[in-house]
């Protein structure tokens, strides 16, 4: 028994045990399978198994949209920052949210009407198939993988702080577990399978907060000011105010500018909430999944206001550092806090379903980009065998499940937080400036769109490479060695104007003009939906 | 004469899309469209850099109370939300009434347009 569940104990008359939280989950795993098995049964044509037919409806993937954004680091990561920074982490919350209004005024209609399975379905559709295809292919599966690694880290931590398996071989088991749920979910389930667990996951985890929030607002008079007066009793008064965080030197000061500029122009450049506005029949249902994510994904932030300071006030940051997991364990100790064991056992169950889900979402999209784009478009030319790419995808997912588990496997103890980040950086600066340029500028060619991908995908990386979070301080993935010059850790400030400027330069330099006719094609389809492809029949 | 396949390149249906594109209707649709979603987008990034930069460096200001426990900063804070919030609505509610049906319209005509050409075999006219 850890040290989390022996502190809880002392506190309170029930104890947290880790047999109703491996029960919970496995009642979700149970039920998600069967949804999946369910679901996979028209999983014949490539529309059907990467777009799920284009059948689902606005709200339905608007949720599952929402289920595939609000990651366990959402969730988890953003109740411990507001419990133990106070504002600072809700300031971080927010960019999450104002950035969909990117994707819902400048992308999402616009790139349902013009493509058909992935990103750069779009970008090649008036630039050269084959370059452009192999650049937004190279983006897609580095953020994907970023994204993975971070997620399948996160799991490994989770499992010590929920199931109490603490020893290095449990961990490693459980993160194999998880990978090997995962691949079941997307060989079987396709996109329709995978977006039936956002749902389901998505619908739980926000029931989930729903109730632990009214609990919290009840215990304090449903009084936000009341509630916040007792998180500085708690905290002190200055977790009311901005700074904790982020305002200690000029140079975290910065970084948040940085990460600020990443949160707000990525959401828009991920690949994997770009291949979830394919599953919808119509742009008109693409703007009704973003404006039902933009609600789910709001209302679960302000939630996360409360739950945060919720745990500030009724837990406190020192017994929320020290317990297993850290910062991670504010919501999972609230839930203790409030419910005991069972409500515990329901909100870390959410939690695994909800690295779970994310990861099978990451890992459709990247096994799309590489069977479409790769495999069908570049080394196939267009003549792949029919059903060939469906199994090309297939085989991908099961490849991309193994490098998760063992890249999982591998990066446990070590501080990859800063993963998450790092994807949302590359997808701000090496994807949204391509998909803004090719979408709203006429002259754009594929030399500006190789220059920009490739630079601001490099750019980020090297940067990152070189910044505090990989060596040079206590907290750095690599101990021991110092090889640090950028200031930042995140790298977004300077990248994303490069990915801009880099596309910009790219293009007025170019001397080849694009065929003038395909881009005024691709200008009335993305504005009209003439020639999208609609629902398919069964 | 073959229908373009999306983003398969050329083909010689092609110049029946520039006539579209310079036509009266798409004109309208695509003004409407782009003075409505840029000045937008420019504000609402403009606010939230605002807001950040002031979270950021102007901590003193944020921290001033207002009622109770809450300040401007949380205030301001929740304010981005209510301005996503209400962003939101107002496009969705303009797309419907000034954006769908026009480019409705516009598809429509090109439907026909495809149509006619299908039913007219190889030689299809390339004009509405």
């Amino acid at each position: 028994m850890n040290a989390w569940i022996t502190t809880a104990a002392t506190e309170s008359t029930t104890v947290g045990t880790p047999w109703i939280n491996i029960t919970i989950f496995g009642a979700f795993v149970a039920v998600t399978l069967i949804v999946v098995l369910r679901a996979s049964r028209n999983n014949k044509t490539a529309a059907d198994y990467y777009a799920a037919g284009r059948s689902f409806t606005g709200p339905q993937n608007g949720t599952a949209i929402a289920g595939d954004y609000l990651s366990a680091a959402s969730f988890l990561g953003i109740c411990g920052a507001i419990a133990i920074n106070g504002y600072d982490g809700f300031l971080y919350s927010i960019g999450f949210l104002v950035a969909w209004l990117v994707a819902l005024l400048l992308v999402a209609e616009l790139m349902r009407n013009t493509g058909k399975f992935t990103m750069a379905d779009v970008l090649s559709f008036r630039l050269k198939q084959g370059p452009v295809r192999v650049a937004a292919a190279t983006t897609t599966l580095a953020v994907c993988f970023f994204y993975l690694l971070a997620q399948m880290a996160g799991a490994g931590g989770l499992v010590s702080l929920l199931l109490g398996i603490d020893d290095k071989l449990g961990q490693s088991l459980v993160v194999a577990v998880v990978g090997a749920i995962m691949i079941i979910y997307v060989l079987v389930g396709g996109m329709k399978g995978t977006t039936w667990v956002q749902i389901i996951k998505a619908a739980l985890l926000i029931a989930g907060a729903f109730v632990m929030t009214v609990w919290v607002l009840a215990l304090h008079g449903f009084n936000l000011s009341t509630l916040l007066g007792a998180a500085a009793d708690t905290g002190g008064a200055a977790v009311l105010n901005p700074g904790l965080q982020y305002g200690l030197t000029d140079l975290s000061r910065l970084d948040f500018v940085s990460l600020a500029l990443a949160l707000v122009l990525g959401t828009a450049g991920l690949p994997h909430v770009l291949m979830r506005f394919y599953t919808v029949p119509t742009a008109r249902e693409a703007r009704r999944s973003v404006v039902w994510a933009i609600w789910l994904i709001g209302l679960f932030y302000l939630f996360t206001l409360v739950l945060g300071y919720g745990a500030g006030a009724l837990i406190g940051a020192d017994r929320i550092k020290a317990a297993p997991g850290g910062v991670n364990s504010a919501a999972p100790l609230l839930a203790f806090e409030l419910g005991g064991p069972v409500l515990l056992g329901i909100i870390s169950a959410v939690a695994f379903a909800t690295i779970l889900a994310v990861v099978a979402g990451l890992t459709i999209t990247a096994a799309a980009s590489f069977s479409h784009d790769v495999y069908a478009s570049v080394i196939k030319k267009g003549k792949a065998a029919p059903g060939s790419e469906v199994r090309v995808a297939r085989i991908t997912v099961v490849v991309i499940g193994i490098l998760a588990i063992l890249g999982g496997i591998g990066v446990q103890g070590q501080n990859v937080a800063f993963l998450v980040a790092l994807a949302f950086a590359v997808a701000a600066s090496a994807n949204l400036p391509t998909i803004l340029y090719s979408l709203f500028w006429r002259r754009f060619s594929t030399r500006g769109a190789l220059w920009s991908m490739y630079g601001g995908l490099g750019s980020a990386i090297i940067l990152i490479a070189f910044s505090p979070v990989v060596s040079g301080t206590e907290t750095s993935m690599i101990q021991g060695v110092d090889f640090h010059w950028f200031p930042l850790s995140n790298p977004g400030i300077v990248s994303i104007p490069l990915g801009f400027l880099l596309g910009w330069v790219g293009t007025i330099s170019s001397r080849t003009l694009e065929n003038p006719a395909v881009a005024a094609e691709m200008e009335v389809r993305s504005l009209t939906g003439h020639g999208a492809e609609g629902a398919t029949e069964h | 004469m073959s229908i373009n396949d999306p983003g398969s390149g050329a083909s010689p249906a092609i110049s029946h899309f520039e006539e579209v594109e310079q036509s009266e209707p798409f004109v309208r649709l695509k003004r409407r469209h782009r003075s409505f979603v840029f000045p937008l987008a420019i504000a609402f990034l403009l606010w939230y850099f605002a807001y950040v930069l002031l979270a950021d460096y102007a901590h003193d200001f944020m921290s001033t109370p207002v009622f109770g426990n809450i300040n401007v900063g949380l205030l301001m804070g929740l304010g981005q939300f209510v301005t996503t919030f209400a962003i939101t609505t107002w496009y969705v509610s303009y797309a419907n009434r000034r954006l769908d049906p026009l480019a409705t319209e516009i598809r429509s005509g090109l439907d026909d347009g495809l149509a006619a050409r299908n039913a007219a075999g190889t030689n299809g006219e390339a004009t509405r």
